[in-house]
């Protein structure tokens, strides 16, 4: 059929001068100085902007409210904090012109350590900014536990998505399968009064999701990226009309479920600083620690690994040695919608309770920029989740302590910097080659 | 800045590019196009399975509608005691909800009955009773008006193989511009109208053009940007209506704008009791302006031929980056037109509600009309339709108006899947494409 002609089109641009769109990525809007130059604006906000509007001193705290053992706080002169931020960004950004000009051969390695050294200056600046002259210290730990904790649905998001797209299916329902996660997670929690029966509808409603996904775009070769959206559409409708419907009337009796406590592991949970971010948290978070190293092993290691790369990278091949390709793509897509499930219900039963329309508010499309980010690898993909749930948390405690700036302003951040990371940080990215097409057999 | 109706240079006739893959070679008079359009009704069966996937929708829509409602769950409570009575409440509830759309958007006896109920038929024409009878016709065109045109936004870069689903960022920067023309700027009547109508394709058209640069300079997929868009200026339009310094009604904490100078209203089409404007007429003419501009131009041309085949047209010596930018710039503009006919046609004023729910219904009023500019009017005038009749509906049956977004999005599920549909009602296979089929091809083309 026509389909497969499709799949060879892939090998079309052996013989075609690459496009200038492909691979070239950020180098002609940017040029060669693009890096340094952007330091040097960052280095340059955060003395101009950060360091003269900068008053009193920052008080940096470590510790939890109730912790075992006390770390001491740092106070710090705000505005001398700023200014050591800007003047050491210039040196970063002098460094990076070096390399540029040839003089010092910095590695891939040694240039992205540059830039988390540039953005970690400037949220540094920031903070004190921010913060300068606030009677109340800023709480490090809340910010970094609150990152974790933003970042869950993101992550696990993520993963379904590096999932999907391994095996050479695109998942942008990813969306739809966290709304449909958070909605049924809901209700099955206020009805049977069990948190991980809730859980497990939630999962379950997520991988309902996919396997239309999954039926729509292996069986019916539905252009995966029109039925994702079209599948988020429905359920987006389908959760705002029975919230209407069934959840406003019965609030009580479908919508009201209880949340899932921190659990706090003996002894690392002690640990300072560590200890509250990584391991005093919702089950949620331990659930994305266990099926990041089960995925991250899985596809590295395994046979379902292999196979599951073998038909998003050149399924022909795969079906010529006898791999099932459909059933592959079949059963990895539903599987992955139960951790899309598990990340939705995290809305509700993990932090807010009950269900509200559009509780996900794209977060599955930012968890798909971070698969993207993370270079379609489940830790790439769990660490770019984390900067974007960064973003968040630090706006959301931003707006707390009244920084003058509105708050509207702060709340598109996240999305902004998603942009940003999509459209210039990430450069060159091949996901698998086959992701979607669709593999018909001939 | 283009103008409202996109004027690309005239068809050139020199040697500027070989035929795109997936030309067809138009019309050549009725008889062709009769027989074409008789070979998708039986051949392909594109109609049979359109209408079909309309009917599909319609019945699950009603399922959910009989099994959601408050009479008939407690009907059902008592399913095993009176099982008829159930079975009526459900059929008697999801036939109200179709009726109340029915009555809501195209005719409702009653103002038939209202109108020759009146003593003396010019006084009643007077009062507005004959107006009430085209009411549900008149509501109907306003709600398709933005639906069209937001359609129109998604439809025209689908055909140069781009997925826009950033409608609502569009519209909000096409509504922005629209209302601060409307209530800041003193101007003439209908040079007012004209400036705001432009200035919301412009708004629109900077926010198209944006997702249509990125992607083209560095490869970032449209639909990640265009979503992120969306969001940005959701914020952003809050942000603008909460400050006193920028759009805020000064004096007030509420979050709107001042209300727009009457002189840049969309004129009323139909007297003064019908709400059907000028918007209607623009959307129309847009819809035709798009046709021309993909089947009559080179700039549509290339378009289609670098939707059928982006590196075949790079070969073919098209900058298939400049298309890009410049169809989601085109396509942004038709956004912001949608916006402009919202604010300037019905609302009046601009509030962090206003985009609605454009984006997402553009979406499928683009897919249901096949991203064909013929398909999107019929679309958009059916969803048109669903939303008049939507509030009538929820005061009537007490339905949910969310009942009409996952209507729409069961019909394009079921159109973009024309064997689902097949297989259901056992249609003899044939080689139709479906809206969703004819662009598969990854996520990295």
């Amino acid at each position: 059929m026509e389909r497969v002609s499709a799949a060879t089109a892939g090998r079309l641009p052996v013989l075609l001068p690459p496009g200038p769109a492909r691979g070239g990525g950020a180098a002609p809007w940017a040029g060669r100085f693009g890096a340094p130059a952007a330091y040097l604006v960052f280095g340059l906000v955060d003395i101009l902007v950060f360091g003269l509007h900068a008053k009193g001193d920052v008080t940096f705290s470590f510790t939890p409210e109730f912790a075992k053992v006390s770390v001491p706080n740092l106070s710090l002169a705000a505005a001398a904090t700023a200014y050591c931020c800007g003047a050491v960004t210039a040196a970063l950004a002098a460094v990076r012109l070096l390399d540029v000009l040839g003089v010092v051969a910095a590695g891939r390695v040694a240039r992205r350590v540059l830039i988390g050294a540039v953005l970690f200056l400037f949220v540094i600046a920031l903070l004190a900014w921010a913060s300068g002259g606030q009677p109340i210290p800023f709480n490090v730990v809340n910010l970094l536990s609150g990152t974790l904790s933003e970042s869950i649905p993101i992550m696990l998001g993520a993963l379904t998505a590096v999932i999907c797209s391994t095996s050479g299916v695109i998942n942008i329902a990813i969306e739809g399968q966290l709304l449909l996660g958070a909605f049924c997670a809901a209700i099955a929690t206020t009805v049977t009064g069990s948190l991980w029966l809730g859980l497990i509808c939630g999962a379950l409603a997520g991988s309902l999701v996919a396997a239309v996904l999954a039926a729509f775009a292996i069986a019916y070769r539905v252009d995966q990226v029109v039925l994702g959206v079209v599948l988020n559409t429905l359920v987006l409708g389908l959760t705002g009309y029975l919230y209407n419907a069934i959840m406003v009337p019965y609030g009580d009796t479908l919508n009201n479920p209880a949340t899932f406590n921190p659990v706090k592991i003996p002894l690392l949970g002690d640990i300072p600083i560590i200890g509250p971010v990584f391991f005093d948290a919702s089950v949620f978070l331990y659930l994305t620690y266990a099926l990041l190293l089960v995925i991250h092993f899985g596809l590295a290691r395994t046979r379902w690994g292999l196979r599951t790369r073998a038909v998003g990278e050149h399924p022909v091949a795969a079906d010529t040695v006898g791999i099932r390709v459909l059933a592959t793509r079949y059963r990895n897509v539903i599987l992955a919608g139960l951790i899309a499930g598990i990340g939705g219900a995290y809305f509700t039963v993990g932090s807010v309770g009950s269900f509200g329309p559009d509780m996900s508010s794209g977060e599955g499309y930012i968890a798909l920029a971070a698969m993207i980010f993370g270079r379609y690898t489940p830790f790439g993909a769990i660490g770019a989740a984390l900067l974007f749930g960064f973003t968040t948390q630090l706006q959301s405690i931003l707006s707390s302590i009244n920084v003058p700036i509105q708050s509207n302003l702060l709340l598109l951040t996240p999305y902004v910097v998603t942009i940003i990371v999509v459209a210039g940080l990430v450069g060159k990215v091949r996901g698998p080659r086959a992701e979607g097409i669709p593999f018909v057999k001939s | 800045m283009t103008p409202p109706s996109p004027a690309p240079p005239a068809p050139e006739t020199g040697p500027s590019a070989a035929p795109p893959p997936g030309a067809d070679g138009g019309g050549d008079g009725k008889a062709a196009r009769f027989q074409d359009l008789l070979r998708q009704a039986v051949q392909e069966n594109t109609v049979t399975v359109t209408v079909l996937a309309l009917l599909s929708a319609a019945v699950l829509g009603g399922l959910l509608t009989a099994f959601t409602s408050n009479a008939v769950l407690h009907a059902w409570s008592g399913f095993f005691s009176a099982p008829g009575n159930a079975i009526a409440k459900a059929w008697s509830v999801a036939a109200g909800t179709y009726v109340a759309l029915f009555e809501g958007s195209v005719f409702n006896p009653h103002t038939v009955a209202a109108l020759f109920q009146q003593a003396s038929l010019p006084t009643a024409i007077h009062d507005g009773y004959l107006s009430a009878v085209f009411n549900p016709l008149s509501e109907t065109a306003v709600q398709a008006t933005p639906l069209i045109l937001a359609g129109l936004a998604v439809a025209l870069p689908y055909q140069a193989g781009l997925f826009n689903i950033g409608g609502q960022s569009q519209f909000i920067g096409g509504a922005i511009m629209s209302a601060w023309l409307g209530y800041a700027v003193s101007l003439p009547f209908f040079v007012h109208v004209a400036v705001c109508v432009a200035g919301g394709f412009a708004g629109g058209a900077a926010l198209g053009w944006l997702a249509g640069e990125i992607k083209a300079r560095t490869g970032a997929h449209e639909v990640i940007v265009t979503i992120m868009l969306n969001y940005v200026m959701q914020y952003f339009l809050a942000y603008v209506l909460s400050s006193q310094s920028l759009m805020q009604q000064p004096g007030t904490s509420n979050s709107i704008t001042l209300p727009i100078a009457s002189d840049a209203h969309l004129p009323l089409l139909a007297g003064t009791h019908l709400r059907v404007n000028a918007g209607f007429l623009i959307a129309l003419a847009c819809a035709f302006a798009v046709w021309w501009l993909l089947n009559r131009t080179t700039t549509g041309f290339e378009f289609r031929s670098v939707g059928a085949n982006a590196s075949a047209s790079r070969v073919a010596g098209m900058n298939v980056e400049r298309n890009w930018a410049l169809v989601m710039l085109i396509g942004g503009g038709l956004a912001g037109l949608a916006a402009s006919s919202v604010i300037l046609g019905t609302d009046f004023t601009l509030n962090p509600q206003s985009y609605g729910t454009y984006g997402i219904d553009a979406i499928t009023v683009a897919l249901l009309g096949l991203g064909r500019p013929g398909g999107v009017v019929a679309a958009g005038l059916l969803f048109g339709a669903l939303h008049a009749g939507s509030p009538g509906m929820q005061t009537a049956t007490g339905t949910p108006v969310q009942i009409v977004q996952v209507i729409q999005a069961l019909i394009v599920l079921f159109v973009a899947a024309p064997p689902l549909v097949r297989a259901t009602f056992r249609l003899s296979a044939a080689r139709g494409r479906g809206a969703g089929t004819s662009m598969s091809k990854g996520w990295n083309a």
